[in-house]
């Protein structure tokens, strides 16, 4: 028997990077707002202070701030003609856990996408026509444009303190800065991190070949910066221990740095962690959610009702809350009718290695985690696809992030596997090679999905969340060209030997690829291919909103977290000045 | 390439070309050094297991003209703690069943632990292949090169699974802190030009082509000494004991 607490006006379904803005946001609306986070409190003091921090062994292969897949995880299969498995040991892509959630062990790397990836199926119709792919992609538009969401963009990039040089100030375009981005309406609040050497190999080789290269935006600071929050970060020291690591600095942007410290001042906020969400609960008509049911550390079943539901889980783990809470059609492949677990996408990557001669000294291990020069000639629809039979692109740059050995020794193709020889090869190349990474988009198909696993259930007995993903033909075929972009720049660098990695098939969850799996939970203008509106409402249970990467209706180049970031702002702004004084459907 | 501003850090770095990153150690004396003086205390691997371990390891990565190898850099010891721990019992393993045979891209599906895992494998391989520890190198080269492709069943467990979680773990412990047992003294850290726990490269990170030359750092060295005690001091001066930081940051 539940445990039936008092009501609250707010819950918030994880108290990640959007639990933490939609908590002031309504908090400063003077709402009541309950957080439920099933991970621990954890504080940069003293939680992520060094030397102990620095300990690849235990953050970057036993993944510490990761979430536990003894209790959890994911099933997958490439294709529905499989059986899915467990992902026994997490490594393909890491959903984190604990307060902060994964803007803890973040890179950093802070994107906003084109006006033509949120509009992508008009654009490609208007300039390629309607038959340019095939039926089985169901790329289609978000029902925002660039234009609605740059004052959220905005507002997120100065919470965070983004280091960076803008390109394109009100259409103005500015050498140096990206020239090819959308307009933006002023510059990045900090100025861009220092360029390390392999980026600057990168820089020279990339604008001898006529591009366009500028300072990747990164959200690990490049001097000390107070945000509107009234937070302050400090420099980067370029550590070399950013992504799947905490930052002891208080130089990368997380929710412990730029948010945390204000919310939960708030005498309206209330944190709970260690709760673990089972359901959202709908009353009998299934139309209104009446809060939320969990377990607590204890094992202690507890009801929390709300009059308003916020789902800001890992992208993945919203689509499963959906299914679990029964709120949507779920998707079925077979007959494309269905919306929840649909359009499920990824991110197509891929590298190139220049392995230099012994006198170049690249050292690795001063790297931030997005620091680094990159080019946007191949992104989006920057480029003229007519003649190449794809449609989206990759950003490419010299963006390593460290030189932690365990993960990074990299070796010239031929060479053994152990033994002597590889030792050698080792020692020879550690500090003499640059990686390219081509960081590309990830198109939707028919096949492509999520769904709740038939089989497998979590530590709580609920089932897990299956997936069902293969890298389909158009994305292979990006990953085709734009890795080949990057190898004539990489070989205009001038080192001995280039050794380029396109993306292949199959998708497998055994390498690390990428941790942005988007899409589930679309948001759209048409709710038959989509589960929210264009203010992440859900288009069923319109009490319920929900934020994360699963909103987007296929992937774009750049890294999601800009764009999630604004959607919170985004959907924030419609609660406070929309729903609150009408709560119901805010579009029709 | 470029020299460091101010002379108070010529010390610490050299510039690049007489010398290179991996040759700043004097590679095959540390070697010589660091050889364990005595059996390991093993918490985890019965003495045949060790012997086993030992063997394999050195093959894996060993002592040659670059510098030490497994077994001097202590990866049995890190392997031992490491199986008896959280990880040697299925830490952040997915362990309900029902277990069935995947595809490659599906990952892990066997029903063991690490420890049973190595447990099963050793056993068998011990029972099968004991003379494994008395061949000469190259020999035993040959056999680990065949369980790498080989799917003879030990114990339970792929041949080539055992292989590659046996190669994966040893380096690991080749190049994880010293405070986990194995790259003793930080031999692995310093034969590649890795750092190892230190944090802050802010001045030299735009000082392109720089020879960096500093002792490595491990997480055991916050002030209260080092983990790991020698009776043979270094020589040379990049590793000098604590002579070898880079000057605190100036903002």
């Amino acid at each position: 028997m539940a445990t039936r607490l008092p009501e609250t006006d707010v819950v918030l379904l994880g108290v990640g990077l959007v639990g933490s803005i939609l908590g002031r946001e309504l908090t400063k609306a003077g709402l009541k707002v309950v957080g439920l986070e099933r991970g621990e409190p954890r504080y940069t003091v003293p939680d992520f202070q060094g030397p102990a921090m620095h300990d690849e062994l235990r953050y970057s292969v036993r993944k510490s701030l990761m979430v536990d897949t003894t209790k959890e995880t994911y099933t997958f299969r490439n294709a529905s003609s499989e059986t899915a498995l467990p992902i026994r040991r997490i490594q393909g892509f890491l959903p984190g856990t604990g307060l902060g959630g994964s803007a803890v062990h973040w890179n950093g790397q802070t994107w906003r996408f084109h006006d033509a990836d949120f509009r992508m199926r008009s654009h490609a119709n208007e300039r390629y026509g309607r038959e340019f792919l095939g039926l089985e992609y169901q790329f289609q538009d978000w029902g925002v444009t660039y234009a609605d969401l740059e004052p959220y963009y905005d507002r997120f990039e100065y919470l965070l303190g983004v280091s960076g040089k803008a390109g394109n100030l009100g259409g103005k375009k500015i050498p140096g800065g990206n020239v090819l981005e959308e307009p933006r309406s002023r510059d990045y609040p900090t100025p861009p991190q220092k360029e390390p050497y392999g980026s600057a190999l990168f820089r020279k080789a990339a604008e001898g070949l006529g591009y366009h290269p500028f300072p990747q935006p990164s959200s690990n600071l490049s001097r000390p910066y107070t945000n509107p929050e009234g937070q302050t970060l400090q420099t980067c020291m370029f550590c070399g221990y950013c992504e799947r690591y905490g930052c002891e600095h208080f130089a990368k942007s997380s929710p412990q740095t730029v948010i945390l410290p204000v919310l939960l001042k708030d005498r309206n906020f209330t944190l709970r962690t260690h709760c673990q969400v089972q359901r959202v609960n709908l009353d009998s008509s299934g139309k209104q959610a009446t809060g939320v049911t969990y377990i607590d550390a204890k094992g202690q079943e507890i009801e929390q009702p709300a009059k308003l539901v916020i789902v800001g889980l890992f992208a993945l783990n919203n689509v499963r809350m959906l299914l679990l809470s029964k709120i949507g059609e779920p998707y079925d492949p077979a007959s494309g009718r269905g919306v929840v677990g649909r359009n499920y996408s990824y991110q197509t990557t891929s590298g190139v290695n220049v392995f230099f001669d012994e006198k170049v000294n690249i050292n690795p291990f001063m790297r931030s985690g997005a620091c680094g020069t990159v080019i946007a000639d191949f992104v989006s629809d920057n480029f003229d696809h007519a003649k190449l039979g794809f449609l989206g692109g990759a950003y490419i740059g010299e963006v390593m992030s460290h030189g932690r050995p365990i993960e990074f020794h990299p070796v010239p193709p031929g060479t053994p596997a152990w033994g002597s020889e590889w030792k050698k090869a080792v020692v020879r190349s550690y500090n003499h090679t640059s990686v390219l990474n081509i960081h590309g988009s990830s198109i939707t198909t028919r096949a492509n999905y999520l769904d709740l696993d038939p089989t497998y259930r979590d530590a709580w007995g609920q089932p897990l969340l299956r997936m069902t993903f293969e890298f389909p033909e158009n994305d292979v075929k990006m990953s085709a060209f734009c890795t080949d972009r990057a190898t004539d720049i990489a070989k205009a660098m001038g080192g001995r030997q280039v050794v380029p990695s396109p993306r292949k098939r199959p998708y497998t969850t055994t390498q690390y690829q990428s941790t942005h799996n988007t899409g589930g939970t679309v948001m759209g203008e048409d709710r038959s291919t989509s589960v929210l509106n264009r203010f992440c409402q859900s288009w069923d249970v319109p009490n319920v909103f929900v934020i994360g990467a699963s909103n987007f209706p296929q992937n774009a180049s750049y890294n999601p977290t800009d764009t999630v970031g604004a959607l919170a702002y985004w959907a924030a702004d419609a609660i406070v000045k929309q729903y609150l004084k009408s709560p119901g459907p805010l579009a029709t | 390439m470029n020299e460091p501003a101010r002379p108070s850090r010529r010390r610490f770095f050299k510039a690049a070309g007489a010398a290179g990153v991996a040759s700043a150690v004097p590679a095959a004396a540390s070697a010589q050094q660091h050889a364990p003086a005595h059996a390991e205390t093993y918490l985890f691997f019965n003495p045949a297991e060790a012997a086993f371990i030992e063997a394999a390891v050195a093959r894996l990565i060993p002592k040659d003209e670059t510098g030490p190898g497994a077994m001097e850099a202590g990866v049995p010891a890190y392997l031992d703690r490491q199986l008896a721990g959280a990880w040697g019992t299925g830490e952040r393993l997915y362990r309900s069943g029902p277990w069935r045979e995947g595809t490659p891209s599906q990952g892990y599906q066997l029903p063991f632990t690490p420890q049973e895992l190595f447990r099963n494998a050793i056993r068998a391989l011990n029972e099968r292949h004991g003379d494994f520890v008395k061949l000469a190198p190259q020999e035993q080269d040959k056999f680990l090169d065949s369980l790498h492709s080989s799917k003879e069943d030990l114990g339970g467990v792929p041949a080539s699974v055992f292989f590659e979680s046996l190669l994966e773990a040893t380096i690991e412990g080749f190049f994880s802190d010293p405070a986990h047992g194995g790259n003793r003294d930080m031999v692995a850290w310093k034969m590649i030009g890795f750092p190892g726990a230190y944090a802050d490269f802010y001045e030299l990170v735009d000082q392109h082509g720089l020879a960096y030359n500093s002792a490595p750092t491990s997480l055991a060295e916050d002030g209260r000494g080092r983990i790991h005690i020698h009776p043979v001091a270094h020589t040379g001066a990049s590793s000098s004991a604590g002579g070898g930081r880079a000057p605190a940051k100036e903002r």
